[in-house]
């Protein structure tokens, strides 16, 4: 059977709404990376999704260059987390403020 | 090729040479290179003479394009030389004496340790002073005009580590801006109202029956006579020229007496069609003249050192140029300006010898009784002497004579001052003479003590008693004191021996400059009293001055400050300005322009201080802004595109 798109859309509605969620609300800082994550596959997927619907190529090439810029995030960001936690054994996000005007 | 590009060149080359190669040459081939190029271009000077006699009348101006300077829309200027009998007779006298004088500089800054930049210096004076007077326009004249003016200030100010050569050479600069403003203003009217700088443009049909304004010609006679005023010293932009005496002496000879402070006086010369037709410019030249004279040579009468005096000699000299070119005689401007070359050239540069002898004493007070130690020089100098206070047949005298019968056809009442200067001019240069080489020898009096002298006759200078000069100083003295007295042959008024009549006639057409008869009976009147008075004049100065004893009475203080013009003049300058000055730095400056930079700093701090509480340093915060406002475009977005 043929699964309609609408279905796609909710899936990756759900997915960004609980990767939203969990960003603004946890304190783990990996945890909030990994919400980060979970925002961007759901914005992937939607991508997807117009594709296959539109018929349109394009969507799907988007894909990549999200991917890609997801891959640099993540060798960024958990370099920066690395670094955090070399200084203290548990961190939470709240106490790393420090840009604090 | 023309003799002329040769003229000028030469002296480029030999400045260029000195700028390229001042490390390797040093005293005194640097020297003589420029000696040699200031011949080189002094012959071919003669050449030019030479060619410029043997051509037809009606031909006497050729003009030399050498490339377009400036080619904008329909103003064209050319970098292009202009050879006519004026031009040529100035070029003539300028190499020539700057040839000798060049050579007097080799044995005058021996020793020197900036012995090639003072010849660098000189080989670029003697290249701007020969485009000068060889430029075609009045732009290209103009940049000649700012080159000597450049040279003169690094020639004021070779001693730089003077501080009173510093700030001579500072306000020669200064003063001569002055000039120059009222120079470009010219040559602003004179595009305006001509489109063009050339002289065959300009002058040429001013010559051949063109007629000008007389509102116009006033405005721009005017202004080119303020260019004029800069830079030969005259009333009132004069103060530069006494404090210019702070530079070695033979730049006072040359530039500062003989050739560069008679450019005011070639412009004038050159300019004669637009003075034709603006009576108020010729009188306000001769009175500015005449004023001139008559107060430099009244502060002369007081001044005890060797070269201001002579200084204000010059002054009073070109005043008398000043004074022929406002009277309408240019011939008689021009023959005063070639014999006060030769013997003003010559009387510096003897008192350059004496100064020399001395170690560096220019106090006429502290000389005396020269005569007999320096014989040679004080043959030289005497000639001078003789030669300035225009005693006959000396060229000082016919050149003198000439001026005074212009001036007498043009206003009594300016000859009568114009002979009363003469008879205070033969006064105080017998005053100077009787102090520096008559009378007791009051030099001996403040001698450095014999062993200082000895440590100084070691190094080569100071040889116990004063001495005349090396011959590289001599031979100029000689070749210039003979000119002095033979000078006046070049334009004998009698039996068709006015060469220099003749010769510049071309230039001065009598539909721009109107001959004017004197019966010989005035003639020998006014040439018979004019004599008696210098005489007069001399023979006081002889019996004043001849024991050396100081006369309180004939120095008034007023004469010796000068009128007090310089300090008026200062106070003037610099009490209202120095107020000016203040109000602009606590008023206008940190009252406004501070307070308006301290403000705009005060609010972008107070808003910083406001907004750097939304910076919490806390990630979630901004997620929920970033959220937020994603959330924001995104309800705009439906709202325009649904809507």
């Amino acid at each position: 059977m043929r699964v309609p798109a609408e279905w796609y859309l909710v899936v990756a509605l759900m997915l960004f709404v609980i990767g939203a969620t969990g960003l603004l609300i946890r304190r783990n800082i990996l945890v909030m990376f990994m919400c980060v994550e979970l925002m961007l596959n759901a914005v992937n997927l939607t991508f997807v999704t117009f594709s296959r619907t539109l018929n349109d190529i394009s969507g799907q090439a988007a894909v990549f260059f999200v991917l890609v810029v997801a891959a640099a995030e993540v060798v960024v960001g958990l370099g920066i987390i690395v670094a955090i936690f070399r200084r203290r054994a548990e961190a939470t996000a709240d106490d790393v403020h420090i840009l604090k005007g | 090729m023309n003799a002329a590009y040769v003229a000028a060149a030469a002296p480029l080359l030999g400045s260029i040479l000195l700028l390229a190669g001042h490390r390797r040459l040093r005293e005194p081939l640097a020297g003589w290179i420029v000696v040699a190029l200031g011949f080189v271009s002094f012959g071919a000077s003669v050449y030019l003479w030479v060619a410029e006699v043997g051509r037809a009348a009606g031909h006497k101006t050729v003009d030399l394009g050498i490339f377009r300077w400036l080619p904008v829309n329909h103003l064209q200027v050319s970098f292009g030389l202009q050879v006519d009998p004026l031009s040529v007779f100035f070029c003539l006298f300028v190499t020539g004496v700057s040839s000798l004088i060049f050579l007097y500089s080799i044995g005058y800054m021996h020793g020197d340790p900036s012995f090639p930049r003072f010849f660098f210096y000189l080989s670029l004076f003697l290249f701007s002073m020969v485009t000068l007077v060889l430029a075609d326009n009045f732009l290209f004249m103009f940049l000649g005009w700012e080159g000597v003016g450049f040279c003169s200030y690094g020639l004021i100010g070779f001693w730089f580590e003077r501080n009173r050569a510093a700030v001579a050479a500072k306000k020669a600069f200064v003063t001569n801006r002055v000039g120059d403003f009222g120079f470009m203003i010219a040559l602003y009217l004179m595009y305006e109202h001509f489109g063009s700088f050339n002289f065959s443009r300009v002058l040429g049909p001013l010559m051949h029956g063109a007629t000008l304004g007389a509102g116009f010609a006033t405005a721009l006679g005017l202004m080119l006579l303020l260019g004029a005023c800069g830079k030969s010293a005259q009333f009132p932009l004069y103060m530069w020229l006494p404090d210019a005496m702070e530079g070695p002496t033979p730049i006072s000879a040359l530039i500062h007496a003989a050739t560069m402070v008679t450019a005011g006086v070639y412009l004038l010369a050159r300019s004669a069609p637009i003075l034709h037709f603006s009576g108020t410019t010729q009188w306000v030249v001769a009175c500015v003249g005449i004023a001139t004279a008559f107060v430099a040579s009244t502060i002369a009468c007081t001044e005890t050192d060797i070269k201001r005096i002579l200084a204000y000699s010059t002054l009073a000299e070109i005043g008398f140029m000043f004074l022929a070119e406002g009277s309408g005689d240019f011939t008689s401007a021009l023959f005063l300006t070639v014999t006060h070359a030769f013997f003003k050239a010559l009387l510096f540069l003897s008192a350059g010898a004496v100064i020399h002898a001395l170690a560096d004493e220019q106090d006429i007070w502290h000389m005396g009784g020269l005569r007999k130690y320096l014989p040679l020089t004080f043959g030289a100098f005497f000639i001078g002497y003789l030669a300035l206070s225009a005693v006959p047949p000396l060229s000082g005298w016919w050149s003198h004579e000439a001026v005074l019968e212009a001036a007498y056809h043009k206003n009594v009442g300016l000859w009568i001052v114009g002979v009363l200067v003469d008879g205070l001019t033969a006064y105080y240069m017998s005053r100077e003479v009787m102090l520096v080489f008559f009378g007791g020898a009051r030099w001996k009096e403040n001698r450095p003590s014999p062993a200082q002298e000895a440590a100084g006759a070691a190094e080569g200078h100071g040889h116990g008693e004063p001495h005349d000069a090396p011959w590289t100083m001599s031979v100029p003295l000689v070749v210039l004191a003979i000119g002095a007295v033979v000078g006046g042959i070049i334009d004998l008024p009698f039996g068709g021996l006015d060469f220099l009549t003749k010769f510049l006639a071309p230039v001065f057409p009598t539909s721009v400059v109107p001959a004017f008869p004197l019966a010989n009976a005035t003639k020998l009147w006014i040439g018979v009293a004019g004599t008696c008075v210098n005489l007069i004049g001399l023979i006081l100065g002889i019996l004043a001055w001849r024991e050396g004893v100081p006369r309180p009475v004939l120095e008034p203080s007023f004469f010796r400050h000068g009128w007090y013009i310089d300090e008026g003049v200062a106070d003037a300058v610099a009490g209202p300005l120095a107020l000016a000055a203040d109000a602009v730095a606590y008023d206008v400056d940190r009252g406004l322009v501070d307070r308006f930079v301290n403000d705009v700093a005060g609010v972008t701090a107070g808003t910083g201080r406001q907004l750097r509480r939304i910076q919490t340093g806390y990630v979630r915060t901004y997620a929920l802004g970033i959220g937020a406002g994603a959330l924001a475009i995104l309800i705009y977005a439906v709202a325009r595109l649904g809507g």
